[in-house]
């Protein structure tokens, strides 16, 4: 059985954090979420992170692995050599809380702001034949408010008051389907200076999605969406 | 006058007693080592039971499932996929299940029906054309870490303090009455007394380990099981075994994945839980049974977690016979005042274990509240990120 070396920062907010070596002993089958739970069951108590479903669909486990935002449930240790370390850091752009642990709850409220419910009712989509020219399935129903792609976008870096790709694909989604619900209040929350504008289409968010979202696109129909309706106002609706 | 109860473990026991206590008038505060659902929910198999896999070893718990799986399409139905169960006879000793398992289906009040297998082959077309029966009964998925935090979203609009990454290391003692416990929270490494009228010990697996601090004993026994997910789904309902409950005999479809499940062993330490290979092999093995090439969507993550079941005696060690129901104990009878331990029971039953929680915290304070949990609809998941800087 290999023995991974895993490079994890460690710390405390108000303290200087530091990377972190361990060894951990477990099968070429397993994921990094199982050698983190490990070194905490067994090396260190005091390590910090979160998980709960381990398989992708809670969204909690989102870290930085060798500098790419990843899920560790769903990030095989197989990828990896056991000769060299795998660096694991929080992600960015969120109040870091110690170790792997950031406070997800700016994200949170932003998205409790959009309020977008999500209704299922036909999932089966395995078979359904995809479009020509459509090279994979993407919708907002599939996000798992992980916050890989805030802390992949580069906007976040520099405005931290800006809404984020997963907060304006829910808006964009929601507009699609509004339910009743007030679609003005959603267009200026994305019209906003820290909106739809913000973002210079790096595509780092639909980049590390894990979940298939593509919030990159999202965004762009978010946009030709806010200039059509400024369109109407100016020349078309007489408003 | 308002008592106070303290709630250890944000799983869905614990989260679901303190929704249940909070709307009762108790000042709660629950305590979590870890994140909410880092423990036994969050890893769950998803499965909103409809009781029919219980329906012939488990009646009581049968009947438990269906009750609450209809309560909780009231109120969650943002954390739920209703998309039904399908039994299905893969061979001859399972179709001698048939008239059986209807039977029971219909004595513990499920909503089972047999469907012709054409009809049944329409509906899940990439289902083993073998298939010799198949019945349809109200099985459901929901979504364990939404789940918790629907539950613990509400408990603190009613006033409750969820603490997580907030570890109990000892319990506080007036005498042989517990008056509260000892925390360590894991960011600042500091320790702090908190103080209750009633302890709750709703840490699944771990009950015993809690149970252990106060000098009483829990009869709980972890019992492991893995599940697979695949990155790709084939079936629109949960598609199980018609058959005792068995290794490998159940897929239930989340989103665009699925996850095949599940085996059971006994394990001592919950805290980390090596995969054993095989177990692997055997479940890729058997979803092949139910739908040829299950596989071919790439596996996804592999998991393993330990429920929590209550032992009782002459049980075989894998753990199947034991019943799926939940105990309430109130450590009153092993001679400790102030702590009750609710344990056992299944993620879909939750709302009943707490009910029957906080009917046991009632009756030792001397109160007559009634319950309202079946009625008050949860507030949505992301709701418990509100109050929070």
């Amino acid at each position: 059985m290999p023995t991974w070396q895993l490079r994890v920062l460690r710390g405390r907010p108000g303290g200087s954090p530091r990377l972190e070596l361990y060894q951990v002993e477990l099968p070429w089958e397993v994921y990094l979420i199982d050698a983190i739970e490990k070194i905490w069951a067994e090396q260190d108590r005091s390590l910090l992170f979160r998980h709960a479903c381990h398989h992708a669909s809670c969204g909690a486990c989102g870290v930085r692995v060798n500098g790419r935002e990843r899920l560790m449930c769903i990030t095989p240790l197989r990828e990896f050599s056991p000769d060299q370390p795998i660096q694991v850091e929080p992600l960015r752009h969120f109040p870091w809380l110690g170790d792997l642990l950031v406070d997800v709850s700016p994200m949170m409220r932003r998205m409790a702001e959009v309020g977008f419910v999500i209704i299922r009712r036909d999932e089966l989509t395995a078979d359904r034949p995809l479009p020509e020219g459509v090279e994979r399935g993407t919708r907002f129903e599939d996000c798992i408010e992980c916050g890989l792609c805030l802390s992949a976008c580069p906007v976040m870096a520099a405005d931290d008051a800006y809404l984020g790709p997963a907060t304006l694909a829910a808006i964009e989604r929601m507009l699609a389907e509004p339910r009743g619900k007030d679609t003005a209040r959603l267009l200026a929350l994305a019209d906003d200076p820290h909106g739809a504008w913000r973002c210079h289409s790096a595509m780092e968010c639909t980049a590390v999605c894990p979940s298939n979202v593509d919030p990159a696109a999202a965004i762009g129909r978010l946009r030709r969406r806010l200039i059509a309706e400024k369109l109407r106002r100016w020349f078309g609706g007489g408003r | 006058m308002t008592y106070s109860v303290i709630v250890i473990g944000a799983g869905s026991t614990g989260a679901a007693t303190a929704h249940d206590l909070a709307l009762r008038g108790f000042r709660v505060t629950v305590v979590e080592r870890g994140e909410v659902a880092s423990g036994t929910s969050g890893r769950n198999h998803c499965l909103l039971h409809s009781g029919g896999r219980y329906a012939m070893r488990d009646p009581e718990s049968a009947r438990e499932c269906i009750e609450e799986n209809m309560i909780l399409r009231r109120i969650m139905p943002e954390a739920l996929e209703l998309n039904d169960g399908l039994f299905v006879a893969l061979d001859e000793e399972d179709l001698s299940f048939k008239e059986r398992f209807l039977a029971a289906c219909e004595e513990c009040g499920i909503p089972a029906r047999e469907i012709p297998v054409e009809q049944a082959l329409a509906m899940e077309p990439h289902l083993n054309p073998n298939i010799l029966a198949a019945v349809q009964v109200p099985d459901g998925v929901f979504e364990p870490f939404r789940f918790c935090l629907s539950f613990l979203a509400t408990a603190k609009q009613n006033g409750a303090t969820v603490l997580t990454y907030t570890e109990v290391v000892d319990f506080v003692f007036q005498g042989r009455t517990v008056a509260g416990v000892r925390v360590r929270d894991r960011r600042t490494g500091e320790e702090r007394v908190i103080g209750g009228d009633i302890v709750v010990n709703a840490a699944g697996p771990w009950s015993g380990k809690i149970a252990a601090m106060a000098g009483v004993d829990v009869p709980v026994i972890p019992t492991a099981g893995v599940m697979i997910s695949v990155g790709r789904r084939w079936n629109r309902m949960v598609i199980n075994r018609l058959n005792m409950p068995g290794d490998g005999d159940i897929i239930v479809p989340q989103r665009r994945t699925a996850i095949i499940g599940t085996t059971s062993w006994r394990v001592e330490d919950p805290d980390f839980i090596p995969i054993p290979e095989d177990h692997v092999r055997l479940l890729l093995d058997r979803a092949e049974r139910f739908i040829p090439g299950y596989t071919r969507g790439g596996i996804r993550g592999i998991f393993a977690v330990a429920r929590p079941l209550v032992g009782r005696r002459g049980v075989a060690a894998d753990g199947r016979e034991l019943s799926r129901t939940f105990e309430c104990f109130d450590h009153a009878v092993d001679g400790v005042e102030g702590l009750v331990t609710i344990t056992g029971g299944k993620m879909t039953t939750a709302r009943a274990m707490a009910e029957k929680a906080v009917d046991v915290v009632c009756a030792k304070l001397g109160l007559e509240i009634p319950c309202r949990t079946r009625e008050v609809p949860l507030l949505s998941y992301r709701a418990f990120f509100a109050g929070s800087a």
